[in-house]
């Protein structure tokens, strides 16, 4: 088993992560053998928790290597436990909520915007994912880079994209962080060093392997004081398309500091990840390439953050790229224009008990961390920015036709010599959009 | 060919540019010099085709030159690929973000020898031997692109380029639109390809036709040492991403240069020979077969003007148009397959643009739209040679 000399093989952290929920029904992680197709439409099929079967659990923790730290490791977290080993502090506690509700909100003023006929096109949302988002996003710095797929509304608002910007590029307003030429599934912002945004499943995972190389190469070629990380984000029909594989294998050779973050929410629009994986434990796929993987209970936001933690201390530190499975669920279809039949009701049913935003809620309403109403007014707070987000969309500009050949070449010479000797973009007819190319 | 501006040297456009402003009137300093041909160089026993039998192939110029003579002149003489790792050492010299990225570049040298010694003098990491993973390592190079270092890809051979087209197409072209112009994407892609000698179908490829529709990309051809370097140096600078086709058996080709540096632009064509009768339009290996047949065409009376138009993507129109306004004929000379070639885009953009100016309809000879056989007589039949280029001139110009 390949690893990095630097990672510790520990406990597996699932069984500190059950230690954890075992107050909570909830199960945090899933043992997925042949006989539990989870999210079938067969009725016969259970979900398993590991609280059952702590056979199982051994089972898998000869070959987990994980990334939690000693310190993880050695805490003891009981419900009525002291404010001093909670995970998180107030402040912190409210920013994390914040976000949460701001990715909730959002996307549900996305659907009712799409349906009034105000966006269209694809639109994929990220209701029930919130947790992977944050957990992870919320621990970044300004510098470092995020790459999604086209389910990326949430990870733009956590990166610190305004919701306006983001709500206006959803109407294909000038307005919108990329000027409404990119869409729902292209959002870039290079102020907060989001890098798209794309819709070809695993394109982005290449690009974002090359924003990690640009950091390692700032820092031994340029000799630069540069610590940057980057994280991709991506889902777990990604996991089957060898630019996944391909970008493993070179992040570990090199070490580049990056964090692999599988959302894995079971389903590729109607194909579910068991019919369509030959071992769907995805991060096992980790340690076959040289870097630990860890699987992660993505609905609960404070499990998240501790291994996010972990792994983008790693990367900072130059010890190389972590593939993080987040066990997750959406609670949408796949886009909006998904039926979502496929789905097992009861699954879904399932999932929307362990709803991110109310499973953080509790936690700090019961550890004290902060009132009801100090929470009611975030969530009041948020509607108002969605709300200020809708209305600044709304009274922003649609972009002119001398737009549409605006930023095709970032330098405009490309569109070469025209009959009469000067650059086409010299041609005055060329910024109405109007000129022949 | 390249021993025929060896023995007389090139004019130099020695004006050290940093940047080209937009302003740039079209024959401008920076510009290639026009290259004359005379009569008595033509009829140089350079390449033997003074002979009537068999035209040689042969694009590779073996004359050896004079020590004596060769001191005094300026400039220094030297290989395709020797030049285009001038340009590539000049400019990782002059910007410490460039860096290049490809199978076997940096311990092996490149499999063309372009990046010979790079890897000692900047690093493992500036000359990176990536795994075989085109895809991926043309999109790792684009990510590093958009956070602010400048890449180039070399694909071991072009047709390895087929692999990367995922993210050529969507990323490298496109990302700098649809992110509204927040990220540039300054990388250049190059590598060998063309019909080399009975190399297979696989290694003998011409990308040129498959990736001309992207948006977004510029594509530009080398075809002498000079150019080479020049194009090299400008498509590293460029801002926007740029793809150099190289060809397989041009790398050898020997000539003298200037010391001083240079770069050439992107967008212009290059004047090989003027005339009066018919313009022949052609890029790569192709200027070879091209000229050979123009000592024929001279021989026999005729007057062709040469033009290699460089610019693969966009078509400099301007020096294209002027020659058709000179000549009214057209012959495309190409080494892209028939269907939806160079070629014929180029014969669509000339007929919408200077269809007045025609007297005859253009000729366009390209490769046969087969995959490159392996018999050496069937892959010469392939691509085509200039005793076809006579034909069609004369056809042309009856």
């Amino acid at each position: 088993m390949a690893c990095s000399a630097t990672a510790k093989i520990i406990h597996n952290p699932l069984l500190l992560s059950s230690s954890r929920s075992a107050e909570k029904s909830d199960s945090c992680c899933k043992m997925l053998g042949p006989s539990s197709f989870l999210g079938s439409t067969s009725m016969s099929k259970k979900l398993v928790s590991v609280n059952k079967g702590a056979s199982r659990v051994s089972r898998r923790s000869a070959n987990v290597v994980a990334v939690s730290s000693d310190v993880v490791k050695e805490k003891k977290l009981k419900s009525s436990s002291a404010a001093s080993s909670l995970l998180i502090t107030k402040e912190e506690g409210l920013v994390l909520y914040e976000d949460m509700v701001l990715g909730r909100a959002f996307e549900d003023m996305c659907a009712q915007m799409y349906y009034r006929g105000k966006m269209f096109g694809f639109v994929h949302l990220y209701n029930g994912q919130e947790a992977v988002s944050t957990g992870f996003i919320k621990l970044l710095k300004k510098e470092d880079c995020v790459v999604s797929t086209y389910r990326d509304h949430v990870h733009a608002l956590s990166k610190g994209v305004p919701a306006r910007e983001v709500m206006s590029e959803l109407f294909g307003k000038t307005t919108g962080c990329c000027r409404g030429q990119g869409g729902s599934m292209h959002m870039f912002s290079k102020e907060h060093n989001l890098l798209g945004g794309f819709a070809f499943i695993g394109e982005g995972i290449p690009v974002a392997t090359g924003a990690a190389f640009t950091s390692k190469y700032k820092r031994e070629v340029l000799k630069e004081d540069c610590d940057e990380v980057t994280l991709a984000f991506f889902g777990d029909g990604t996991c089957n398309n060898g630019q996944f594989f391909e970008c493993l294998n070179m992040a570990a050779l090199w070490k580049l500091p990056i964090v692999f973050v599988v959302e894995n929410n079971l389903w590729a629009i109607g194909m579910s990840h068991l019919r369509a994986t030959s071992d769907p434990q995805i991060w096992k796929k980790g340690p076959a390439f040289g870097m630990p993987g860890v699987h992660v209970d993505g609905m609960d936001v404070l499990k998240v953050r501790e291994v996010a933690n972990e792994a983008i201390a790693r990367a900072r530190r130059g010890e190389g790229p972590t593939l993080v499975e987040c066990e997750t669920y959406r609670f949408r279809g796949h886009s909006l224009a998904d039926p979502d039949e496929l789905r097992d009701p009861a699954e879904k049913a399932h999932y929307a008990t362990r709803d991110p935003i109310t499973a953080l809620k509790k936690y700090i309403l019961e550890n004290n961390l902060a009132s009801e109403a100090e929470l009611k007014a975030i969530e009041k707070k948020i509607d108002e920015v969605v709300e200020d987000a809708v209305e600044f969309a709304d009274e922003s500009p649609v972009p002119a036709r001398s737009q549409l050949l605006e930023n095709v070449f970032a330098d405009p010479r490309g569109f070469g010599i025209g009959p009469d000797g000067k650059y086409r973009c010299e041609d005055p007819k060329f910024t109405e959009g109007t000129a022949q190319v | 060919m390249a021993a025929l501006l060896q023995s007389f040297g090139v004019a130099s456009a020695s004006v050290a540019s940093s940047d080209h402003s937009i302003k740039l009137p079209a024959f401008s300093v920076h510009s290639l010099p026009v290259i004359r041909s005379e009569a008595r160089l033509i009829s140089s026993p350079i390449l033997g085709t003074r002979k009537t039998g068999k035209v040689t192939t042969r694009a590779v110029a073996a004359k050896a030159e004079n020590p004596a003579s060769a001191a005094s002149k300026p400039g220094h003489e030297l290989l395709l690929f020797e030049a285009l790792r001038e340009g590539l050492e000049e400019e990782m010299d002059r910007d410490p973000r460039v860096c290049v990225m490809g199978e076997d570049v940096g311990h092996y040298g490149g499999s063309y020898k372009v990046t010979k010694g790079l890897a000692e003098k900047y690093g493992d990491l500036r000359v990176l031997d990536t795994p075989i993973a085109e895809n991926s390592f043309t999109g790792m190079a684009i990510g590093a692109a958009m956070t602010g270092l400048r890449p180039i890809v070399e694909g071991m051979n072009m047709g390895f380029l087929l692999l990367a087209f995922n993210q050529i197409s969507d990323n490298c072209g496109m990302l700098h639109y649809t992110s509204g112009g927040q990220f540039t994407i300054p990388t250049v892609i190059r590598g060998p390809g063309g019909v080399g000698r009975q190399l297979g179908a696989e290694h003998s490829q011409r990308l040129e036709s498959y990736f001309q529709s992207i948006p977004g990309i510029q594509m530009v051809a080398c075809s002498t040492p000079y150019n080479a370097k020049g194009l090299m140096k400008a498509a590293i600078r460029s801002e926007n991403p740029v793809v150099l086709f190289e060809h397989v058996l041009l790398y050898n080709l020997k000539e003298r240069i200037p010391d001083e540096e240079y770069v050439l632009s992107l967008e212009e064509a290059e004047m090989v020979r003027p005339g009066e009768h018919v313009t022949i339009l052609t890029y790569s290996r192709m200027r070879y077969h091209v000229m050979q047949a123009a000592k024929t065409l001279v021989n026999k009376g005729y007057d062709p003007e040469v033009i290699d138009i460089r610019s693969l993507k966009p078509f400099d129109l301007y020096t294209i148009g002027n020659s058709v306004k000179k000549t009214h004929r057209v012959l495309i000379v190409e080494e892209c397959m028939r269907t939806g070639g160079i070629g014929a885009s180029l014969t669509a953009a000339i007929n919408e643009n200077f269809h007045d100016f025609l007297d005859a309809p253009i000729v366009c000879l390209s490769s046969q739209d087969v995959p490159t056989p392996y018999a050496g007589t069937l892959e010469e039949w392939t691509v085509v040679q200039p005793a076809q280029i006579v034909a069609a001139v004369e056809q042309l110009c009856q």
